[in-house]
Order: structure tokens, then sequence, then C-alpha cells
């Protein structure tokens, strides 16, 4: 992509909502709320929508093309330009930032959500199925095992002091909803635009064999990729706290207040994403490092620069 | 030993606990009372049966509940001429409009030949006996034509 294509995309508003198991509502109830608070906040509906794209992933429900069925919390009708990623909706906003930066005409702005409910299921289970099919999966290695298997060899390799116990997976239930907007309509929209720099995302190999679990190298390139650097603060998605090492260190991490946290698989990173900009809006930092990882033992990170008008 | 392998078994079970949602669940729950009811989108007016919570079109929540009669026009329908676990051939599947709803649902048509069911036949449902019924579809075995004279055409147009 050429600078010329390059628009200044920035994030103008976001809702979200967390609970370690939501009892009564499903997908689409859970989401509802959180998507017109996301809009009502700076004024919009779904028809001043230019793109929509959803992150989700339907081995959490258990229901196959579950994320077509979450559409009855947009309205789209008329027919809408939407879109969306098997994974978190931080990827999901990368999609979304890519579009808008692109300059389709009529296309200013973009909601992004994510949900999921994995309470109503085994995560641990469910996220073997991400491995190999042939090779690894049927052996259903569970996902914190693989954890413990990366702050093992991190332990092994001598370079950390202390590798924290690795607790059982989180299991949160939620939504999150965030709406980008371009240049001077991001600035009509709030006082207060959390501009996106840079952004970038890398993927390392499927095979865990393959890899150094005791460095992050994806997350790395992708912030170097980003430019994310100089800034005042980082929000991490830490998924098991050992986790938190790597990304640090990959992201050169010294003296920032540092933000770490799990979330809704799936919806978690993307509540990064917000997090960080509430950050900016309301001045706590001016320009923030966010991280958005996926896959087993960080296979996949997504790194963000946002920055507040002021910086 | 140097065949390929041309196959290869991975037995795979996922376990959830489903939860159909707030406005599935009063629905559910209605017919466990030998009754249906839907819901009204504040926006569009529409009334969906089975209720979701959602107005897909418009992307609200419906909170308006409506107990319907039960009675509705088939809008379309299907004569099966082969077999299918528990029904006999030939046997009629057909699109139906509960009279209030403003979307169709798909139940047998019986107690008639399949040659008498036509677009804008009248019918009501057969409910199993009430000692039986649970929170479920499973509620109402099939529709049956209830002798009204056929609906007119405009009034299922928009729903064929």
């Amino acid at each position: 992509m050429t600078e010329s294509l390059s628009r200044p995309v920035a994030v103008v508003s976001w809702a979200s909502f967390e609970t370690p198991s939501e009892p009564a509502r499903n997908e689409v109830e859970m989401l509802l709320p959180v998507i017109s608070e996301a809009l009502g906040n700076v004024g919009l509906t779904q028809q001043d929508i230019g793109f929509t794209v959803s992150g989700s992933s339907d081995y959490l429900q258990g229901f196959p093309f579950a994320f077509v069925g979450a559409l009855d919390a947009v309205g789209a009708w008329p027919p809408i330009r939407e879109s969306h990623v098997e994974m978190d909706g931080a990827f999901a906003l990368y999609e979304a930032v890519e579009v808008l930066r692109h300059g389709i005409v009529g296309v200013d702005t973009a909601l992004v959500y994510a949900f999921a409910r994995p309470s109503r299921g085994e995560l641990d289970r469910t996220l073997s199925l991400q491995l190999d099919p042939y090779a690894v999966a049927p052996l259903w290695p569970d996902a914190r095992g693989l954890a413990g298997l990366q702050a093992q060899a991190m332990r092994d390799s001598g370079r950390y002091p202390d590798v924290p116990d690795v607790p059982p997976t989180v299991v949160a239930d939620g939504a999150v909803a965030v709406v980008l907007a371009v240049g001077d309509r991001a600035r009509e929209l709030t006082p207060t635009p959390a501009w996106i720099r840079g952004i970038d995302h890398r993927i390392e190999a499927p095979a865990l064999g393959a890899r150094d679990l005791t460095s992050s190298s994806s997350t790395r390139t992708a912030a170097a990729n980003a430019g994310a650097s100089g800034a005042d603060s980082a929000w991490l998605h830490v998924l098991y706290p050992h986790q938190e090492h790597l990304l640090r260190e990959a992201l050169g991490l010294n003296g920032q207040q540092v933000d770490c946290a799990a979330g809704p698989m799936m919806a978690g990173g993307l509540a990064r994403f917000a997090a960080a900009a509430a950050g900016i809006a309301s001045g706590q930092s001016r320009r923030a490092v966010v991280h958005a990882t996926s896959g087993p033992c960080l296979q996949q990170n997504l790194v963000a620069l946002l920055e507040g008008d002021a910086a | 030993m140097t065949e390929p392998v041309t196959m290869v078994d991975t037995p795979i079970r996922l376990d959830y606990s489903y939860t159909p949602g707030v406005a599935s669940s009063r629905f559910l729950r209605s017919l466990e009372r030998g009754e249906i009811v839907g819901q009204r989108c504040p926006r569009c007016h529409k009334v969906y049966v089975p209720p979701r919570g959602a107005c897909s079109m418009c992307g609200v929540a419906t909170e308006e509940e409506l107990t319907l009669t039960g009675k509705g026009t088939v809008t379309t329908f299907c004569i099966t001429n082969v077999p299918s676990p528990g029904l006999v051939p030939p046997y009629v599947t057909a699109w139906i409009r509960l009279d209030g709803a403003d979307i169709t649902s798909m139940f047998l048509v019986q107690e008639c030949e399949p040659a008498d069911v036509r677009l804008g036949m009248r019918v009501e449902p057969v409910w199993v006996e009430e000692s039986e019924r649970e929170a479920n579809m499973g509620n109402i075995r099939y529709f049956r034509p209830t002798g009204e004279p056929d609906a007119s055409y405009d009034d299922y147009k928009d729903y064929i």
C-alpha cells in the first residue's frame, strides 16, 4: 500500500461488557446493548456505518455460522458492507483499518465487534482444535498445558529469573464494540480521537516444536512495522502471566505504565484497543502501544500504536 | 509398508451447554403451556416467531410480547415421496405464516390428503397431550386444516 492511499484512522468510540459467566442471554442479546452504546456514544446508527466487521469463533458457541446469527444485533438491512474473521476482534479491527485507509467512496466509519460465551463449553479443550488437525489436535493438548510448556521452556532457558506458575485459562463471557472513523470525520465525532498511527500482525509457525517459545519474534516484528516505540503506556493482551515477560522483552518496554488483561476469548484483544483509546481520551496516555494475541503460546501477535491529538 | 496413508480417523467431540437466550426461553416456556408467543420490533413493527430477542432487519431489541392464536395460512409446501424417520410418504411439509406473525415457520400438515394441500389453506396446530409437553417445538405434532375458507392471496403473497 502506498502512502498516497493512506488516510488517518482513529478509534472514536467503544463499549464493552464482561462477566465470568453470562447466565441467561445468548450472544445476540449480549451484543445488542454493547453495539448500541458504542454507536450511541458518538450519535451514530448502523445506517451511518460504512464497514462492519466482527471477530468471533463458532467453535466457542458450538453452532455453525454463529457469526452470521450475530448480525441480528447489527441490523443488516438494507444490505451492508460486512466481513468476519474467525479470530479475536482485534484482528477484525485490523481489517477495518485497512478498508478505511484505502479510501473507498462512502466508507469513512467502521464498526468492529467481538463476542464470546466460552463458559458454555470447555475452553481449554475447544482451543485444541486450532492445532494441527492430524498430528496434534487428536492428542487434545489443552491450552493451559501448552502454556505450561512455554513457561517451563522459559525457566529452562535460564534467561528469565522469575517465571510465574500458569493459572487456569481465563474463562469469561462478553462483548466489545469499537467505532473507527477517518480524518475529519473522526474529529467531528469526538474531541479525543485515538489515532492508529501504525498497525501490524505477524504469525509464527503453527508447529510448537518449530518455534522458540522463549521469545516472541512475531511481536518484535509487528512492533517494528507498526512503529510502536516511544510510547508512554502499553496495553497487553496477556492470557497467562508468564507471557507478559515475553511481551515486555519483545516490545522493549522499560518504565512505561503497563496494563495487562486476558478478557473473553476472541474479544479480549479488541477490549485492549478500547482500554487504550479510553486511556488516551482521559489524558492518562498520549502515545500507547496496543497488543493482541491469538493461537497457542503467542503464535500470532498484533501490535498497534495509538496517539492522541496532543502527542 | 510403502503404501501411502490415505485416511486418518481423528474423532472429535466437544460438549456444550446450550442457552437459548432470554427471548427464546420465553417462547419455549409458552410452548409448554400450549401457547405460541412472538415479539414485535419497536421500529418496523414486524412480529418474530420464534422471537430471538432482536429484529434482524433493524438491529434493535424486541421486547413487546404477544400471544398468537396458533392458526395460520400455508404459504408454500412440498410433498415428499421418500421415507424419513417416523414419517410415512407421501407427507407434506409446509411453510406456515401464523396469524399475526411476519415470518413463516415450517411444520408438517396432516389429517388431509397431500393432494388437497394448497397455498392459502387455513391450518391449526395439533398439540401433544398436556402431560407430555416439554419446552420444545416437538409439542406441536403437526398442523391440520381448519375448514375455514382459504385466505386471500393478498394475505400471504409477501411470504411465498
